[in-house]
């Protein structure tokens, strides 16, 4: 082996110079030779009948070459189902555009293709469109009861998935007898992915190929190739799909969305190849949401304030085409709800709800509620039991001495830490300095409040289509090696850790390995980033691959220097033999020996230097963290200010800490926006009302807190000893800001049970709590 | 469609001059006109400033600047801020010490924002840095490393200079 290490190393990433010097390329920068450009005519009602859709005057504009609607597209529609949910998986109706009636704002209509995206603009306007508008279903309270108005009468129910919570007399009999039971119902408020890159796609149907091209802006470029194969009937080896650089996806360039179908079937239509760039308020209207969850929840305590048990109700709010299946995480809430606790019984039942309204995609943790309610629902029984939060927590969280742990779903956690990281965030933000700071600032008339979210979450979920990863490791005649995976980077280095893993497993110069990645047929079958998995099936299917090619050097070095494999050694990049450094042998000089002077291989050995390895980790891969923030309740504007954010985070062995930390803290403030600034509002007839960045509030460099991390290391039953990290800085900040806020505001009596938590529904809390 | 114009301005050094539509915004000149695809548009409309340029110097929006207003003038964009042996400058630098990007998206903009800052105040506070940056949107990075590198290049400049 090399003498340093890479892995465990915060070296500087290999994707930054070309991204720095403005020579990234995502999709909106790529012209393919005779590209045009697609714009789409989107329905503004949210639920209505079609009364009149005329194309003619915009067929007829300059610059367009076709305007398609429902009855040109939708007979095209073969299959709309991804891999990641399933054929049987029950899904919305099938039509790309919408044909006799509408079913949210934003809905596709129309696709205009043209010379320029301008002039599609100009000749959508032109496209007359009626709708006569029916009651819009928003609230999924409302619609779930709704039997008269369907959002999709096709379905026949509002409710696409319905779960009830199985009788239990056990559990019952634990409440029945539990000295404390705390209820709560919890909204937690729609909010979205919004990558700064909107989404985007070319498709080229190439006439003289026969094969249809797709370069798409997501994380999945395998999804995209099958769906696409299901779609129009094609086979999948006919289609090529390319993701370039991506800005970004966090769930929302998983799946492939209607109006990206449209523009596929306008190629394959045309013969061209057309593209489509999103613009924001499409983003922000049109292309899914996330959260929307109303959650019933009760606990159970014996005297001493020990967890005995606790249930549920989730509601989820799926829109009208959610992406994929019914988009519900309901199946992995359940399972996951007991989280970091010892927890003798559990129930669930759960609903899944379409409305009139953005369908629901995943987005970074969508089952986040696992943590979201239960954590809430802590704070809420501390204050009634008259408990201090952390001490609460302590009586039940899981320690050291209980595992292997065998959750009520029947789930093993072998090796997580979240008394660990409850101690350890508890100590870096000084909890108990900060009671007594808060107590005099309480003293002073001062609003202040700490949150504590403990969070055990299930990263790499590894079942069916997202199971496995692929690698191909190649050494070419020079000595340079190139591996090759089915991921799609979307900003989570990829390229960079795992030529880190290759580096330290083939013994060689980081700088002479490239990651081939993003391109259909040149890498395996894989599922992409998504689910907090590329660390556990990228790194660890690319330490696998290198042992096998590794071996194969040795191999080849030994018969060439008459030695066994045994007293052989790798460094930079050069085999020797152990305490001989002149009886060595360069990567280059065995490259050549198995690409071009085969005849010298050891007997029956199979020429060159290509390996490959697919690997299958287990299904769920536990990581674990505890956030703790502080923050300051301005009473007269009500306003949040976040004062200090602390994290304390076991995703095993960081093949990177600076990348680990990078996908904390981008978590963290997508948290703490969601709870504090993000709100994909509607009003009671389904229009949306925040379609642009004026109205829904990223936040800035100006709003976020430096947000600090501790580490803690336990094992992990992979070659890297690897847990998932890219979703749990989006799963556990919600509470802890949550609970913080809802901490400043105790003494006045408010009682906090949903998000956002903006400057108007503070004060509204207030004044509810009869404080003008 | 209205009458087209024609447009002329220094990019990176270079004269570039096209015949354009009025509405023509000045990204799309520089991204589709002059190819220069390093200034990304994450919003249209003025708020995530991904599309950072420096316009005689200042940092402008390229989605709220017209092309014919830009006539006559001068514009850096991404690809003129690194030296010309194909090196990072010290902006660029920093980011990539501090992890300051993740997909890259609007690292662009930041690092043009960052580069005007420090040309119109060589030694800002962590104050200046966020209320300078607070008009660029990141959704990857939570801002650390962004802040982070700021206050390194500004700390190199300072030692350059020293």
């Amino acid at each position: 082996m090399t003498a340093a290490r890479l892995v465990g190393q915060s070296i500087a990433r290999r994707e930054d110079p070309r991204l720095l010097a403005g020579r990234g390329r995502y999709v909106a920068d790529i012209t393919v030779p005779g590209m045009l450009h697609a714009a789409f005519v989107r329905s503004d009602i949210a639920r209505g009948t079609i009364l009149r859709l005329d194309v003619t005057e915009a067929r007829s504009a300059p610059g367009v070459h076709a305007v398609y609607t429902a009855a040109e597209l939708n007979p095209m529609v073969h299959e709309t189902w991804w891999y990641m949910a399933g054929r049987d998986a029950t899904y919305p109706p099938r039509f790309c555009l919408a044909e006799a009636d509408v079913r949210f704002v934003g809905e596709p209509v129309a696709i205009v293709v043209a010379e320029s995206r301008a002039l599609a603009e100009d000749a959508a306007e032109l496209v007359e469109l009626d709708i006569e508008p029916l009651t819009a279903l928003v609230d999924p309270d409302v619609a779930r009861a709704d039997t008269v108005n369907l959002v999709h009468p096709e379905i026949g129910t509002n409710c696409p998935q319905v779960m009830p919570a199985p009788d239990d007399p056990e559990l019952d009999a634990i409440f029945a007898r539990a000295a404390h039971t705390v209820t709560a119902r919890f909204t937690q408020h729609r909010y979205a992915a919004v990558p700064m890159e909107t989404r985007g796609i070319i498709a080229h149907w190439d006439r003289y190929g026969e094969q249809l091209v797709i370069w798409a802006g997501t994380q999945s470029a395998h999804e995209v190739r099958g769906f696409y194969a299901r779609l129009l009937g094609l086979p999948e080896n006919n289609i090529r799909v390319f993701s370039p650089d991506v800005g970004g996806g966090f769930g929302l360039k998983v799946m492939t969305m209607r109006d990206e179908w449209a523009v596929v079937m306008s190629s394959v239509r045309l013969g061209v190849p057309v593209k489509w760039i999103e613009d924001r308020r499409e983003n922000l209207i049109a292309s899914a949401h996330g959260r929307d969850d109303l959650m019933g929840l009760e606990a159970a305590f014996d005297a001493d304030g020990v967890l005995l048990a606790l249930r549920a109700d989730h509601v989820e709010n799926v829109g009208a085409y959610p992406y994929a299946g019914t988009a519900s995480a309901g199946a992995l809430v359940g399972m996951c709800l007991s989280g970091p606790y010892r927890v003798g019984r559990t129930g669930y039942g759960n609903t899944a709800v379409y409305t009139n309204t953005l369908g629901r995609a995943p987005y970074r943790g969508p089952f986040l509620m696992e943590t979201v309610g239960p954590e809430q629902l802590m704070d809420v029984a501390a204050r009634q039991l008259g408990l201090d939060p952390l001490e609460l927590r302590r009586r039940s969280v899981i320690t050291d001495t209980d595992l292997p742990y065998t959750l009520p779903s029947g789930l093993v956690y072998d090796s997580v830490t979240p008394a660990e990281t409850l101690e350890q965030a508890a100590k870096v933000i000084d909890y108990e300095g900060f009671r007594r700071e808060q107590s005099a600032a309480r003293d002073a008339g001062r609003l202040t409040g700490i949150g504590i979210s403990l969070c055990v979450e299930p990263s790499a979920i590894s079942f069916g289509a997202l199971g496995t990863e692929a690698a191909v490791l190649r050494m070419e005649p020079s000595g340079k090696v190139n591996l090759v995976l089915g991921s799609s980077d979307t900003g989570m280095s990829v390229a960079t850790t795992t030529a880190q893993v290759v580096a330290d497993q083939l013994g060689c110069a980081i700088e002479d390995i490239t990651v081939t990645q993003g391109d259909t047929t040149l890498t395996p079958y894989g599922g992409g980033t998504q689910g907090s998995r590329s660390a556990v099936l990228y790194g660890n299917v690319a330490v696998l691959v290198a042992g096998k090619l590794r071996a194969k050097l040795l191999a080849i070095a030994a018969h060439a220097l008459e030695v066994s494999p045994d007293d052989l050694e790798i460094s930079s990049g050069s085999v020797s033999v152990k305490g001989d450094a002149l009886a060595a042998l360069p990567f280059s000089s065995i490259a050549e020996l198995a690409l071009v002077g085969h005849d010298l291989l050891p007997p029956g050995m199979e020429p060159g230097l290509e390996v490959s390895h697919r690997f299958k980790p287990l299904p769920i891969t536990f990581c674990n963290a505890c956030h703790m923030c502080t923050v300051e309740v301005d009473r007269e504007s009500g306003l949040v200010k976040i004062l200090r954010y602390v994290v304390s985070e076991d995703c095993g062995v960081m093949i990177n800490p600076k990348i680990v930390e990078g996908q904390i803290f981008g978590g963290v403030l997508q948290g703490i926006g969601g709870v504090l600034y993000e709100h994909a509002a509607y009003d009671d007839a389904g229009n949306p009302l925040a379609s642009t960045f004026v109205d829904y509030l990223v936040p800035t460099a100006a709003e976020a807190p430096v947000i600090e991390c501790a580490h803690i290391a336990s094992g992990a039953a992979n070659p890297l000893g690897v847990k998932g990290v890219g979703e749990g800085g989006a799963v556990a900040s919600p509470a802890a800001v949550f609970n913080a806020v809802a901490d400043a505001l105790a003494p006045l009596g408010v009682e906090l049970r949903s998000t956002p938590l903006g400057p108007g529904q503070i004060l509204a809390a207030i004044e509810a709590a009869g404080w003008s | 469609m209205a009458d087209e114009m024609q447009v002329e301005m220094t990019v990176n050094g270079e004269v570039r001059s096209a015949t354009v539509e009025p509405r023509r915004t000045l990204a799309d000149f520089l991204r589709e006109d002059c190819g220069l695809t390093g200034t990304h548009l994450g919003c249209e409309h003025g708020v995530c400033g991904a599309c950072t340029v420096l316009l005689e110097g200042q940092a402008v929006r390229s989605c709220l600047v017209f092309a014919v207003q830009a006539d006559g003038c001068g514009v850096r964009t991404i690809e003129g801020l690194s030296p010309s042996d194909g090196s990072l400058s010290g902006v660029q630098e920093a980011f990539r010490t501090e992890h300051a990007l993740q997909c890259g998206f609007c690292t662009p903009g930041f690092v043009v924002a960052v580069t005007a800052l420090l040309e119109a105040n060589p030694d800002p506070d962590d104050e200046e840095i966020r209320d300078a940056l607070s008009g660029n949107l990141c959704r990857c990075t939570g801002y650390q490393g962004i802040l982070a590198a700021a206050g390194r290049a500004a700390g190199s400049r300072r030692g350059v200079q020293a």
